[in-house]
């Protein structure tokens, strides 16, 4: 039984309310932040090692620390709930079963950052939860954490929620900003940092819900502590949201350093695989990092136990590891074809490329009609090497990070399972059906391919 | 502040980017520019054909950048070096751009107004492949009428939003912008109104390829056939600087002067581009210079040109001579088999 | 775009809806009150039969003093906005990997097929229209899909059926107001 930070009280009924989450400890570290100097909770904030939650990992404290207070401008912090990828929806049960942890540690945030007027923006799909936390929020004003002199420190807070329109590309810190003005979600050219000009112009931060939910109890607790949680450099506890083949499908928090063999087998948390069948693969932090072959699941490819830690599930670099990304915990069984799944991917980034910069607009989509055809047995040999050069031809030579983010599945796919797309491409008939491993698993029929003569 | 590009030091004022720099040194050391425009505030970075490797980030940072950065937007620091044409990386990257532009572009120059002035052209030029690996069918979009001045034609188009950024800067308002995402993205009106402003010729101007071309000068003529001459009138609207697309007697064509970088010098009205096609509202400075190398050059009006002789009737139902050579017709026989 | 223009949209702004654009626009400062944009258009949307006419996006620009362009850029950008006219049970369908690989697929077919209606369409009685959309953000609750401003998940053909059901008997809430 691992320490539970973010879920420790979660299962108190009534929680949603204030009441109940003020009578149960809610809002302590507002009442000793307020006490604080501000810089000291960004200093505590650093000590904890705290990583962003959001996928890409950057220490919360270093970026607070980056945040230009000379200029005199005004400060934002914003809340990034626009939470999309696929496999990931650990937010949305924070913001919607604790609703309070979110604005408490928004308070504690805004305080230690400087900024008088703060946002959450959450997904427009997730329309409840909006009208969740606009409640908790109008209940958090009517008891005096929110507004002009906060409990008589002289602190003023604006917080707002803010929804989306619906837009993956919302999640990307600076087309979030871009949104939260009004316009369409297209990502800046950074430099500059939303750091320097963020919303409005303004210096700004933006975090993700898991990260400043995180923060009250190492304020009410101390960097050191939360620091001694977890393993090295990935401290504290993450949530993960497992889906896909597993029997316990749902969100966890665990400390950090936990075996994957543990986290996937253990009956308290995913419960091993559904129906019993054979593991194929498994995406650990979302659809955007690449897929991992089941020989690299468990263990590394130098033989080391694979831990659920930052380090440990990108050992090896994209070659042989992935990484934690956000969180999004996806299994696959033996029933699962790789190239549809693939297929699925890049269309839901075809789907959601915002169309500014032209590798990422022109190559989603000509992946997408590629694996389509593949999918579909109209395939040949050479579009599974021109996939590999058009997904090496996106990487690194767009805005934002979506390029990546759409070709890195498709490279890891084609890197470990070469053998699926080219059993579609040289048994269409086989294929037909959208379920077509469900009855006859790639394992069975994988024989077919040593045939040198179709 | 010393930049040094493919190894050729150069001193710039700090806030210069590394594109202008390039073009500062000039030659083939200047990465193509299809969304950047230097006389556009916020233009650049979308269409990614000016990627470069810096290979020292500055004096203080001497780090590599470990990503191909935008030209356009990346402002110098001190003791940069940047590698444009001596990147093998950055000229990966240029071609493998200049490849996502023309997959769903219809590639139809023979019939485009922009052909032979056309950036994406030049582009495709230098570093296109010879064949397509796209075997898809094309993205295509339903047309659209914006007035009688501009003609829009959203298939060519590569979403460089510099007419967006010409509206909202040149004329001060816009009801036309980009809608849709993904490459679905596209230039519109929503409502099919007219694009209408004194100044919103300039849209034509600025767009690199033929997605917004001139109306009035639509299927008139392929601009190497016309000869280009500086001319300029009072004007109270703009510079009335102008380049003159001459056919005989002909005005068929109105334009701002362009730079070698195929920017226009200075922006003109619609009067001026449009409501003056008379050789007399216009004092003619001289012909207009090209590039070496320009298409354009074809109509050189100092060569000597040699008559054209149209004899249809003959050419149709005999053929002509030389051609009769080549094959073989009873006229003329076919020596080796001949005994 | 064209084709835009032949749907028409009776608009009405009543008071309460008015005051709620406001509330909203007072969470920006001053000045700002472009930001207010996408909850305006929801609230707009959500009040008028879920989809937004050409009228109605003008008004949205007229109410926050942006020029009409502005608000179609958004409007066509964001996938939550329709922009002609949807069943009043708009059946939305993730078909996202977790979902796909849970059968949404076969449930989603099986709906159209119930309803008489491809993808995308709205039955003639004008009452529903399915439609597949990307990850909704509910993958461990797969197959799932959204109505109003709710999700349903765990999905089997037997809950669609119900739901259906619970639509025509008007028993369903669209919207948490």
């Amino acid at each position: 039984m691992g320490q539970k930070i973010l879920f420790e009280k979660i299962h108190i009924p009534g929680i949603k309310t204030y009441d109940v989450y003020r009578e149960n400890g809610g809002y302590a570290s507002v009442e000793k932040a307020l006490k604080m100097n501000p810089d000291d909770i960004t200093e505590e904030v650093k000590t904890s090692g705290l990583r962003g939650r959001g996928g890409a990992g950057f220490p919360v404290g270093l970026k607070w620390s980056f945040i230009d207070k000379k200029s005199g401008n005004p400060r934002h912090l914003v809340c990034n709930a626009d939470e999309s990828e696929p496999g990931t929806f650990k937010d949305r049960y924070l913001m919607e079963y604790i609703p309070h942890l979110l604005i408490e540690g928004m308070i504690t945030s805004s305080f230690a950052l400087g900024a008088n007027l703060s946002y959450i923006y959450i997904r427009g799909e997730y329309m409840w939860v909006f009208k969740t936390l606009e409640r908790a929020i109008k209940e958090a004003y009517a008891a005096g954490w929110l507004g002009k002199n906060i409990k008589g420190s002289g602190y003023d807070l604006d917080l707002h929620v803010h929804c989306g329109g619906g837009a993956y590309i919302c999640g990307e810190e600076t087309a979030l900003i871009e949104s939260l003005e009004g316009k369409r979600g297209n990502p800046r050219i950074k430099p500059p940092f939303p750091a320097v000009k963020g919303l409005w112009q303004n210096p700004t931060v933006v975090n993700n819900v898991e990260s400043i939910a995180t923060v009250p109890w190492i304020i009410l607790n101390s960097g050191e502590d939360y620091s001694k949680i977890g393993l090295g450099r990935s401290t504290g506890t993450k949530l993960f949201s497992v889906s896909g083949h597993v029997k316990k499908p749902g969100v966890y928090e665990i400390e950090m350093g936990m075996t994957v063999d543990e986290f996937m087998n253990s009956d308290e948390y995913c419960g091993g695989m559904i129906d019993d069948r054979p593991l194929k693969g498994l995406i650990p932090g979302g659809s955007s990092v690449p897929i991992l072959p089941k020989h690299l699941i468990f263990k590394t490819a130098n033989g080391e136990d694979r831990l659920m830690t930052y380090e440990s599930l990108s050992d090896g670099g994209f070659a042989t590891g992935s990484s934690l990304g956000s969180g999004g915990f996806i299994v696959y069984n033996d029933t699962a074809c790789i190239v549809r799944n693939t297929w699925n991917f890049s269309r839901f980034y075809h789907h959601e490329s915002c169309g500014q910069c032209s590798p990422c607009r022109e190559g989603t989509g000509w992946m997408e009609k590629i694996l389509w055809r593949i999918e579909n047995g109209q395939g040949t040999e050479e579009d599974i090497d021109l996939l590999w050069s058009i997904q090496a031809k996106i990487e690194g030579n767009t805005i934002c990070p979506l390029g990546d983010a759409a070709a890195w599945p498709v490279a890891a796919a084609i890197r470990h399972f070469r053998d699926e797309f080219e059993y579609h491409v040289r048994f269409p008939e086989k294929i037909k059906n959208r379920d077509h491993f469900v009855n006859e698993p790639f394992e069975k029929v994988k024989h077919l391919l040593q045939n040198t003569t179709v | 502040m010393k930049v040094t590009i493919d190894g050729i030091e150069i001193e710039v004022e700090p806030g210069t980017t590394v594109l202008q720099a390039a073009r500062m040194i000039g030659g083939d050391v200047v990465p193509p520019a299809m969304c950047y425009y230097s006389k556009l505030k916020d233009t650049g970075g979308n269409c990614r054909a000016c990627l470069v490797e810096v290979s020292k980030g500055s004096e203080a940072d001497p780090r590599p950048m470990p990503k191909m950065m935008p030209s356009c937007k990346t402002g110098v620091m001190d003791g940069m070096e940047v590698k444009v044409k001596t990147s093998e990386r950055a000229l990966d990257a240029r071609k493998a751009v200049t490849e996502f532009l023309l997959i769903n572009h219809p590639l139809d120059c023979p019939v485009c107004d922009q052909a032979g002035e056309c950036d994406l052209q030049n582009l495709s030029f230098k570093h296109g492949l010879e064949k397509t690996r796209f075997k898809e069918e094309k993205r295509t979009f339903e047309p659209e009428n914006i007035g009688d001045k501009i003609q829009l034609h959203m298939n060519r188009c590569i979403l460089c939003y510099r007419c967006v950024h010409t509206a909202e800067q040149v004329c001060g308002s816009r009801n036309h912008g980009v809608l849709n995402r993904g490459d679905h993205a596209q230039i519109s009106t929503y409502v099919s109104a007219a694009i209408d402003h004194e100044m919103s010729g300039n849209m034509i101007d600025v767009c690199p390829v033929g997605a917004l071309t001139d109306k009035t000068f639509r299927f008139k003529s392929r601009v190497w056939f016309n000869k280009p001459f500086d001319a300029h009138r009072n004007c109270d609207k703009c510079c009335g600087k102008t380049t003159l697309w001459m056919f005989g007697n002909e005005i068929q064509r109105v334009t701002a002067r362009k730079d070698e970088f195929h920017e226009v010098e200075e922006f003109i009205c619609n009067e001026c581009r449009f409501d003056h096609k008379e050789v007399s509202d216009w004092v003619i400075e001289g012909p207009r210079k090209f590039e070496k190398w320009s298409v354009i050059n074809q109509s050189n009006y100092t060569r000597k040109m040699d008559k054209v002789v149209i004899d249809t009737e003959k050419q149709i139902l005999e053929g002509r001579d030389q051609d009769r050579k080549k094959i073989s017709m009873k006229e003329v026989p076919y020596k080796t088999s001949e005994k | 775009m064209e084709t835009l223009k032949k749907y028409h949209q009776d608009i009405n702004i009543t008071p309460e809806l008015m005051q709620r654009i406001q509330e909203l626009v007072s969470h920006y400062p001053e000045g700002k009150q472009k930001s207010a944009l996408l909850p305006v258009l929801h609230e707009l949307q959500d009040a008028h039969d879920n989809w937004l006419s050409v009228e109605l996006q003008n008004k949205a620009a007229e109410i926050l003093n942006i020029t009409p362009i502005e608000v179609y850029e958004v409007v066509t950008f964001y996938t939550m906005f329709n922009q002609k006219p949807v069943g009043k049970y708009m059946l939305e369908f993730c078909v996202t990997s977790c979902c796909a690989i849970n059968k949404a697929e076969d449930v989603m077919d099986y709906t159209c097929e119930k309803l008489g209606v491809k993808p995308g369409q709205v039955t003639a009685d004008g009452l529903f229209s399915v439609v597949g959309v990307q990850c909704l953000g509910a993958c461990g609750y797969a197959p799932m899909l959204q109505l109003g401003d709710f999700y349903h998940e765990h999905l089997t053909k037997e809950k669609v059926d119900q739901l259906i059901n619970d639509c025509k008997e008007d028993k369903i809430t669209l919207h948490d107001k």
